[in-house]
């Protein structure tokens, strides 16, 4: 089939954060909101891996949790395989294209019932889309996908709690693909993790993708990571996208003034030397963001229009003085 | 020769549990020069806190460093009674650690912690205090200073109050500054400029650092040399460009491999199997022998000790022959 497999469109999410409203009376205050997520929009390519890197708050886990259905949007549109999965799909429906999609995320702990041993874990999804396996058939698939994972099936008697971090983590995985599905969401799945036990699931994940095509929606906020992981990036700052570009272009030549500042601010590992420019401020309250370009008070090119007009994305970035012309190379 | 500002000889800490003695850091042994800066990196359980926080006395009982001293100037800080110990710490040795919190008490105006750490260990009046815990917020980048130093912690932004920890360890000119993973909790823009404030003012009041963190790529930008630890010990310790670019342990040589570059893209990164041993569990030897790619029969039986088989650089490990010692 053609087409992409994941089609964001326009998306947003506000959440309300105001007070209660005796307190809003008393105080006179107005209702309070965070624009978690802004007016978002990028495809996702069968079988590629697309990265959405930012700061923490950028809307990273928010975006996520918006595709698998976790959260309702507030305006916008998520497509899977050309179908809306805002529009209220019927049950048997429904059923079809959440099994298709699954999440993993960064405390495998958090979400792995501590009181189930592993193989009842694994096996739920099992029970929830193909009720009809048997129970002998059920207990071989489970040991099939530890095996998998790089776990032994003897592991299934066991609780999470009696494995490392980065062992549930593959748990979760093990879960995760346990209804066969063709597109995961990924949300800082190794950020918890010590870098030798890192390295070991990026590679197992990407093992993982090419043996059954899966296609990733790879969330970090670490840039090495994503650079490693990933086919096309999208550049988060207070829920906008600044700039989505493949993974080679992007690190060959950011766009985005914030973009290069991000990299710029990446340690230089391999202590090569390679000129930096400081970088400046911090990331202003999402609850009042200012006005124009979010990125303005930090910006070295700002001026009068970025200080009052949002700048939308154009051939992959959000940025006046890009599309001006007056980004030095 | 200069004499070594800090001197760690031996140093073993020791918990008692229901199931033994455990031991989480052993015969720790290193130098740091005046105004050096110091690294310390290995993964989470290896050591790094535990060895830093038996530098500066502040060992949880019922753990306690079992052997090994720890000298300041040649003086030993290990055995001094507690109010003695106090006395060092913000003294003559500051501390950063991961939780602004840890340093700040949140029920107190920044300028009331500031002026009571300089006036308890400096003699100063209340005036001149205040003035030079003025001097150091704006020293560290905390605009308007003069305003914001009557601020509670809670009103600064995570990156905005560990800058106010480190005004808080530089107030008493310290000669060594302990750092416990100052940049961890926060985003890499902001960890960038925290890294520069605490590099820039140590280096200019001749402070020597000890940098604690689990990033290789923090240490890059910040140490002078590095020492590696691997299940409570040192595993190679040299200037931090040898180490990185031509790792002696392969430990440290796995390590580096499995870190993503910006600069390349590799396909697979390379892979250290399995994880660091609990410290009930680990293995007879050589620490790192089951997950060695070059583990040979000695390394299963006999512990390297840190020798040094280049000036300059020690490793633990026995690809390195001992008479090449110096
Ligand atoms: N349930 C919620 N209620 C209120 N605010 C929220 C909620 N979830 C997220 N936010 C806010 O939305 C913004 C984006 O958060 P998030 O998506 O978690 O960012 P990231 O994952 O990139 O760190 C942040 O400002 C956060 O505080
Ligand atoms: N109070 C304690 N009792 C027993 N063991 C402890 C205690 N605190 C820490 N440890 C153990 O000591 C080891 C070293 O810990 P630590 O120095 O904190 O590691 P790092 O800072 O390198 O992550 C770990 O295995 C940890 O579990
Ligand atoms: S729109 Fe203006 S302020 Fe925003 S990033 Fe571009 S130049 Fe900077
Ligand atoms: S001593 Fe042996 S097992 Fe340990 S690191 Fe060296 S070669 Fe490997
Ligand atoms: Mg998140
Ligand atoms: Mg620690």
């Amino acid at each position: 089939m053609s087409g992409p497999l994941l089609d964001v469109r326009n998306l947003s999410r506000r959440f309300d954060v105001s007070k209660p409203w005796l307190n809003r009376k008393i105080e006179g205050l107005e209702r309070l909101y965070v624009k978690a997520v802004d007016d978002v929009s990028f495809t996702v390519n069968r079988g590629e891996t697309f990265a959405l890197v930012g700061e923490s708050g950028s809307g990273k886990s928010t975006i996520a949790r918006l595709i698998v259905g976790l959260l309702k949007p507030t305006a916008g549109e998520i497509f899977f395989d050309g179908q809306s999965l805002a529009k209220g799909l019927n049950g048997a429906e429904a059923r079809r294209l959440r099994r298709r999609f699954q999440m993993i995320f960064q405390d495998p702990l958090a979400s792995l019932n501590p009181r189930w041993r592993v193989t009842d874990i694994i096996a739920e999804p099992l029970r929830v889309f193909e009720g009809g396996m048997a129970d002998r058939e059920r207990r071989l698939r489970v040991g099939e996908l530890l095996t998998l994972v790089g776990l032994s099936p003897e592991d299934g008697v066991k609780f999470p709690h009696q494995f490392s971090g980065g062992q549930r983590q593959r748990i979760a995985i093990a879960r995760a693909l346990a209804a066969r599905p063709e597109f995961i969401v990924c949300d800082e799945p190794t950020s918890a993790l010590d870098v030798s036990v890192q390295a070991q699931i990026l590679n197992l994940m990407k093992d993982l993708q090419r043996e059954f095509g899966l296609t990733y929606v790879f969330i970090s906020h670490n840039l090495q990571v994503v650079r490693h992981m990933s086919d096309q990036i999208g550049v988060l700052y207070l829920g906008r996208l600044a700039e989505v570009n493949s993974a080679a272009g992007l690190f060959a030549a950011p766009r985005h003034p914030y973009t290069r500042m991000l990299l710029d601010a990446v340690p230089d590992i391999e202590m090569t030397g390679r000129g930096r420019r400081k970088v400046e401020g911090e990331i202003p309250s999402p609850l009042s963001p200012p006005p124009g370009c979010t990125f303005h008070p930090r910006c070295p090119l700002a001026n009068d229009r970025c200080r009052r007009e949002v700048p939308h994305l154009r051939a992959g970035v959000a940025c006046h003085a890009v599309e001006e012309g007056r980004v030095p190379a | 020769m200069t004499e070594p500002l800090l001197s760690v000889r031996g140093l073993t800490v020791e918990f008692p549990t229901r199931h033994g003695i455990l031991t989480a850091v052993e015969d720790i042994d290193l130098d740091i020069m005046p105004g050096e800066v110091l690294g310390m990196v290995g993964e989470s359980g290896a050591g790094k806190s535990m060895t830093g926080n038996a530098i500066i006395g502040l060992i949880e009982p019922p753990g306690r460093i079992a052997r090994g001293e720890v000298l300041l100037k040649g003086q030993r800080i290990d055995n001094l009674p507690p109010d003695e110990m106090r006395a060092i710490r913000g003294r003559r040795i500051g501390m950063i650690f991961q939780d602004p919190l840890t340093s700040l008490n949140p029920l107190y105006r920044i300028s009331d912690q500031l002026v009571e750490t300089i006036r308890t260990h400096l003699p100063l009046s209340r005036d001149a205090a205040l003035k030079r815990a003025i001097g150091l917020l704006d020293d560290v980048g905390i605009p308007d200073a003069a305003r914001r130093i009557d601020d509670y912690p809670h009103q600064f932004s995570g990156g905005m109050r560990q800058r106010v920890v480190i005004a808080l360890a530089l107030c008493a000119e310290p000669d060594l500054v302990i750092a416990d993973e100052p940049t961890t909790a926060l985003d890499v823009s902001v960890q960038a400029q925290i890294i520069e404030v605490m590099k820039q003012l140590c280096a200019e009041r001749g402070a020597a650092i000890l940098l604690v963190t689990h990033d290789m790529g923090v240490i890059a930008e910040t140490a002078d040399r590095v020492a590696v630890m691997y299940a409570g010990r040192i595993a190679e310790i040299g200037p931090v460009r040898d180490v990185i670019k031509h790792a002696m342990h392969p430990y440290t040589a796995g390590l580096m491999g499995a870190i993503p570059r910006l600069g390349e893209n590799l396909d697979r990164l390379s892979q250290i199997p399995g994880a660091m041993p609990r410290l009930s569990a680990i293995p007879q030897g050589c620490a790192f022998n089951p997950r060695c790619p070059r583990v040979m029969d000695r390394c299963r039986v006999d512990r390297p000790g840190l020798l040094e088989p280049v000036p300059g650089r020690r490793v633990a490990c026995w690809l390195y022959p001992e008479e090449a010692q110096a």
